[in-house]
Parts: C-alpha cells; sequence; structure tokens
C-alpha cells in the first residue's frame, strides 16, 4: 500500500515545461509514475513529454482527475502554485523548491486550514527531495534505482542523507515502503510527526528510520508522539552533534537557536521516548536491521 | 542576514518605532562633531554585528569631547570580543552617536518567528536590559507573548495586552502601543525572522524608546527586499563565508583542519559529525548543492583551500541525478588545475560509482578513495594527523 501515493496515483507537474520540471518528469515517467499531465500558466492546451499542458491547476484535475502534484515553481511563486493546488483539490503535493520565504509559508500553512482536515491537502516539503514509494512510484528528484521495495518506511529533511541511509538499508537487503522528504526549512508542510502517523496507520511498514537534524522543535515532537501512539518501532538519527550554536547549516532550517534543538539535546529526548538512536551516520542502515531482527524475535 | 543596530533603528523608525537621536561616524573626529549636533551626554556605540558589546568595551557614555575622541579611538579599527562573536571577533568600522537618555525602566521586546505554531510570535519582559536566555532562565515568570494570525495580523489589543502585562502605567501603554505596533510591521513588511528592542526603555520624562535593536532578515526573501540587501556588510563576516557565498556555496567555518566538500547539507552535517566520532575536527561545512557539476567542484575546492589551517580534504558525493563517473572527473580535473598536494579523500556512492572510483584510482593522483561514510571519515582524520 505504502503512504502518500502508488502506482495508481494519477500525478500532476506544476511547473511542467520548465528545464527542471521537464528533466524530473521524465525521470518519474521512466519510473514509472502515473504522470498524467502539467500545468504551465500560459501554455494550456499545448502537448509536453507526451502529456497534455494546462494553464490552471483546476482544469488540469477536472480534465484528468490528477490526485498529486509536485512543484517545480521557482520560488517567487511557488507558494502560490502550493495554494492553487490546495484550492484544486488536489490530496497531496510534494513541494521541490528551495528558497521559499519564510513568511510565504506562513501564509500558506494558514491558507490551508481553510480545508477541513479530513479534505485537507497534505504537503511535504519545500526543500525537499520528494516523496518514493519504491517499485511503484516517485514523486520527487531522487536516483529512484537506490531503493529497495519493502517494509521500511524513511522520513527525513535532507536529501542526499536520505539516499545514504536508502542505500545502506539496500546493502543489507532491508526495502523501503515510501521515503518521505520533509525538506530543511523552517516551516514545512508536514512534520516528522505528521509522516510518523502516516507510517503507523499503514499496513504495509513495520517501522519507521527518521532522519532529523539541528533546528526547530519537530524531532522531539515525532518522538512524543512515537512515545504515546506507535505501535511500530522508530529508529533515528539526528544530523549536526558538530554544529556550532546559532549558525545555519545550509538548510534554511538548521540552526540551533533555542533550548532542545541541538543534535545532543534532540538525541537524549528520543532516547527518552523510546526511540532507538543510530550512533553514528554510517550505522543507520545497521541500527535498522538490529531492531528489525529484535522485533523477529519478539514476534 | 544581520544587520547593524543604527540600520535597524533607521528601518524601524520609519515605522513609527520611536529612537534616541543619534548619527553615524567613520571617525573620533566625526564622533565629536555629531556628538555637538546633539548636544549634551553622548553614548558612543560600536556598530558590530552581535549583541554584550557593553561587556567588550563596544559602548560607552561620554560626557565632553575628550572622553568622546578616546573612547572613538578605543573602538574603530579594534576587534570586539563578545561572547557571540567567537574568539576572532568582529571589525569595528563604525559609530553610533546617540543622545544619553534618563531611564526609568527597561523592557524586552522581541519578535521571533516561532517554528512550533508557525507565526509570528512576540515576547516581551518587565527584567530588559539582560538577553532573553537569560530571562527565561533566571525570571521565567516575567516573559508574556502573544501569537500573531497571519490571516489578519496584529491586532492593537495583543499590544495592549502586552504592554498592561508589563505593568507600565496607562499614559505609558499609549505610547508602548504604538512602538510595537511599528516593530511588527516592519516585521512582516520587511521579511523579518527576527526583531529584538533590548532595551525598550520608558525615561524619566515619561518617553518610550527603542535603546537598542537587532534585525535580521530571511534570506530567502531578499529578492523583493532588495533595499534590505544592500544593507550587508561584508567585514562582519568570516571572510571565508564571504567568499563562499559569493560563489552560490553554502559554506560554514569551523576551527579544525579538515576541509570538507559534500552535496547536500543534511550528508554534510552527517559529514562533519563522522569526522569527530573519528577523532577529528571539521575545518568547514560546505554543501555544494545538488548539481556537483566539475565547475562547482573547483570553485568549492578553492573555497576550501583559503583556509590556510586545513591539513587534508574530504569529499563526499552521493550523486543522485549526477553520475559518479562526471563527479570523480570533476574532482581529478579540480586537483590538477589548482595543483594540490595536500592529502584528499574521496568518497564517492550512487549512480556509477565504479566507474567513478575507478577515475579516482587511476588517476596518478595522491586521492584516497573510500567506499564508505566511516571509512573516508577515518581515513581523512589519518591523514590530517599525519599531515600535522
Amino acid at each position: 500500500m505504502a503512504i502518500f501515493i502508488n502506482e495508481k496515483t494519477p500525478i500532476l507537474i506544476q511547473g511542467f515545461t520548465g528545464r527542471i520540471g521537464t528533466f524530473h518528469a521524465q525521470e518519474m515517467i521512466d519510473y514509472g509514475s502515473n504522470v498524467v499531465g502539467g500545468v504551465t500558466p500560459g501554455k494550456g492546451g499545448t502537448s509536453h513529454l507526451g502529456r497534455p499542458v494546462f494553464n490552471t491547476v483546476k482544469g488540469a484535475v477536472d480534465e484528468t482527475g490528477a490526485e498529486a502534484s509536485i512543484v517545480f515553481v521557482p520560488p517567487p511563486f511557488a507558494a502560490d502554485a502550493i495554494m492553487e493546488a490546495a484550492d484544486a483539490g488536489i490530496r497531496y503535493c510534494v513541494c521541490i523548491t528551495d528558497g521559499i520565504p519564510a513568511q510565504d509559508m506562513i501564509r500558506v500553512k494558514r491558507y490551508m486550514r481553510r480545508y477541513k482536515k479530513e479534505s485537507r491537502m497534505v504537503l511535504t516539503g519545500p526543500n525537499c527531495a520528494g516523496t518514493i514509494s519504491p517499485g511503484k512510484a516517485m514523486l520527487g528528484i531522487m536516483p529512484g534505482h537506490i531503493y529497495l521495495p519493502g517494509r521500511v518506511g524513511i522520513v527525513g529533511r535532507s536529501g542526499t542523507l536520505g539516499y545514504e541511509a536508502a542505500s545502506q538499508l539496500m546493502a543489507l537487503g532491508i526495502g523501503v515502503s515510501t521515503s518521505v522528504g520533509i525538506g530543511g526549512d523552517p516551516i514545512n508542510g508536514s512534520s516528522h510527526r505528521d509522516v510518523l502517523e502516516a507510517f503507523e496507520n499503514d499496513p504495509d511498514t513495520d517501522a519507521v528510520l527518521m532522519i532529523g537534524e539541528i533546528g526547530g522543535p519537530q524531532e522531539a515532537e515525532a518522538g512524543v508522539f512515537a512515545q504515546e501512539h506507535m505501535k511500530k518501532p522508530v529508529i533515528a538519527y539526528i544530523a549536526g552533534l558538530s554544529a556550532p550554536k546559532g549558525r545555519r547549516m545550509g538548510h534554511a532550517g538548521a540552526i540551533v537557536s533555542a533550548f532542545g534543538e541541538s543534535a545532543a539535546e534532540k538525541v537524549e529526548i528520543l532516547k527518552g521516548c523510546g526511540v532507538t538512536i543510530a550512533p553514528t551516520p554510517s550505522e543507520m542502515g545497521a541500527t535498522v536491521a538490529q531492531v528489525l531482527g529484535q522485533k523477529r524475535k519478539v514476534a | 542576514m544581520d544587520i547593524h543596530e543604527y540600520q535597524a533603528k533607521e528601518l524601524l523608525s520609519k515605522f513609527g518605532v520611536p529612537i534616541p537621536r543619534g548619527g553615524l561616524a567613520y571617525s573620533p573626529e566625526q564622533a565629536t562633531y555629531r556628538a555637538s549636533e546633539l548636544g549634551g551626554a553622548v553614548v558612543v556605540k560600536a556598530q558590530i554585528h552581535s549583541g554584550a558589546r557593553g561587556k567588550a568595551g563596544g559602548v560607552k557614555l561620554c560626557r565632553n569631547e575628550r572622553e568622546i575622541e578616546e573612547a572613538a579611538e578605543f573602538m574603530l579599527g579594534r576587534k570586539l570580543v563578545t561572547h557571540q562573536t567567537g574568539p576572532a571577533g568582529k571589525l569595528v568600522s563604525r559609530l553610533y552617536i546617540e543622545e544619553a537618555t534618563n531611564i526609568d525602566r527597561e523592557i524586552y521586546l522581541g519578535f521571533v518567528m516561532d517554528r512550533g505554531s508557525e507565526r509570528i510570535v512576540v515576547v516581551a519582559s518587565a527584567a530588559g536590559g539582560m538577553d532573553i536566555e537569560e530571562i527565561s532562565a533566571t525570571q521565567p515568570d516575567t516573559i508574556i507573548r502573544v501569537t500573531v494570525d497571519p490571516a489578519v495580523g496584529m491586532q492593537q489589543f495583543q499590544a495592549r495586552e502586552l504592554a498592561f502585562g508589563l505593568g507600565v502605567d496607562p499614559d505609558i501603554v499609549n505610547k508602548i502601543v504604538p512602538a510595537i505596533m511599528g516593530c511588527y510591521r516592519a516585521f512582516r513588511d520587511l521579511d523579518a525572522m527576527m526583531v529584538e528592542i533590548n532595551p525598550l526603555v520608558i525615561t524619566k520624562e515619561k518617553q518610550v524608546l527603542a535603546l537598542d535593536a537587532k534585525m535580521s532578515f530571511d534570506e530567502n526573501a531578499l529578492f523583493r527586499r532588495p533595499h534590505i540587501a544592500e544593507l550587508r556588510d561584508k567585514s562582519q563576516e568570516d571572510p571565508r563565508e564571504t567568499y563562499a557565498s559569493d560563489r552560490g556555496l553554502s559554506y560554514v567555518g569551523l576551527d579544525g583542519d579538515i576541509g570538507c566538500i559534500v552535496n547536500g547539507a543534511g550528508l554534510a552535517m552527517a559529514t562533519l559529525d563522522m569526522i569527530k566520532l573519528a577523532g577529528g575536527e571539521p575545518a568547514n561545512f560546505l554543501d555544494i548543492g545538488g548539481g556537483a557539476s566539475p565547475e562547482r567542484v573547483t570553485k568549492s575546492f578553492k573555497a576550501v583551500l583559503r583556509d590556510k589551517n586545513v591539513r587534508a580534504i574530504l569529499v563526499n558525493v552521493f550523486a543522485g541525478i549526477n553520475r559518479c563517473d562526471w563527479v570523480a572527473k570533476g574532482v581529478v580535473d579540480a586537483v590538477k588545475e589548482l595543483e594540490i598536494t595536500m592529502p584528499i579523500v574521496v568518497r564517492l556512492a550512487g549512480t556509477n560509482v565504479e566507474e567513478g572510483r575507478k577515475i579516482i584510482d587511476t588517476s596518478g593522483l595522491t586521492v584516497i578513495s573510500a567506499e564508505t561514510l566511516a571509512e573516508a571519515a577515518k581515513k581523512a582524520v589519518e591523514a590530517a594527523k599525519k599531515a600535522a
């Protein structure tokens, strides 16, 4: 089943005809994702990569029945594109764009609250590598071939560190149900906690690897959620043990500015919540294998 | 992006936040001239991107021309070291000369982008003058907060709640409310990430004044705030970081001797962690971005090599969209072009990894290849120790 996307999910590309949108749309199509069309305002009625192009998301949803979208729109216009998707009835949206102003994201989050929870679009990102349900569908910019299909969920802020984790798992023969990038921005669509909840409710996921980093309260919130609401084991790695306080480490959101935001503090909080910590970034896969082994013994 | 106190005050005053009279000076002579314009006692304030300037000798009350000259001579050209600047300190090249104020009460007022509520949150405390960390540690009960609904913005009643919560006289409330609302509008309209007035003072003459002001801005929004982008002062940045950021690289200078070149911020942080765990010290954080094109690899080597403490370099690239053989070629070309002689450890993973490693191993260069993150970190630490 996986979460958020599968082989049937009809997908729209927002920013379809641009250079980046075109490249990644082709990669997604090649992977087997069900790309049904795209949106580029002003190019409606034309065709691109053998799929129809629409002027508006609403028009595209009406014609194609699209349920998911991926946003490759440049930063000044990306927030607008996300809100357009939410309004058009898209159920799941990934925003790849890096560099969206924080106040634009505040507006997006406030706008999405217009919709009741049941009908509200799920947004992941911005500034992420996207989501992949290996062997089924890819809605992102990751190299699809490093993910083995399987039963471990991955949620993480970083793209390449997520690839690192997936390839460590693959080397151990462990597959992934879905890998979700929530992005490196301070204000993002879905939190670690939100994605843990989706994995907990997914019958095809047995355990979750959470890859966090310095800055913000989301890892700690996820730890509390895992402790109070999850039966499935959670394994975590927190990047940035060596990051100095008050310095932004690449990601707009990777900055230690308050108590509980450093990697060491997050590790302690998560341990206290019963989350298994991968001691180093090269042992993410091994730690998952160990936890799965224990789980099998118990079962 | 941070700006100076005098710049923040100038911006805030346009939004109706009351500030003391003052002027900028680049020399002791200008300082005394500014003081004569203001008349009476003045405060000479070193303009650096850091708080806690007072303890470092960067803020001085002066009563006559000689004191002003002395203070200006002491500060200008000096690197002030505070607990926020790090041991290198920050260079003082501008002074702000401000009229002295008769302080009756000091209030803390801060506006932040709160990640928990995903809204702008206003924090105030009657215990102004101390930094907010100190207030939260010693007098948490004095802290009051209001959260702003982004749909409608901050409302007057919220500012009144803060003002009455601070326990100020009703006639002062009417003066504090416009100051709070002004700070909020500046935050919203200029895409700030933080506005801090510490202290906001009530004078013995019952005036409300922002005595100090700090603002920092969302770098992602500078494209639509060109007049804010212009306020950047490169002299306040680590020159290694200025060099890298001017070339589109995300770089943070650290104190160790192992230079790092990594694609992706998360993997870069994890690489630094691995180096530490292997007993080494990273010299920098550097994210070359998704592409890792040969040009960017060369630029990255140049940026890392500007740090004279670097004794070994670790390149860690997880090639997704790009291919390892392409990245490997970029590394080999850069090492040849820049004639790098120090040890370089290269760890490649992802698409076409075998071809990539082959290019590295047969390049004839002193490049050490590694398969895993752990192995790469271990080899880099060993190489740096040997070179030391």
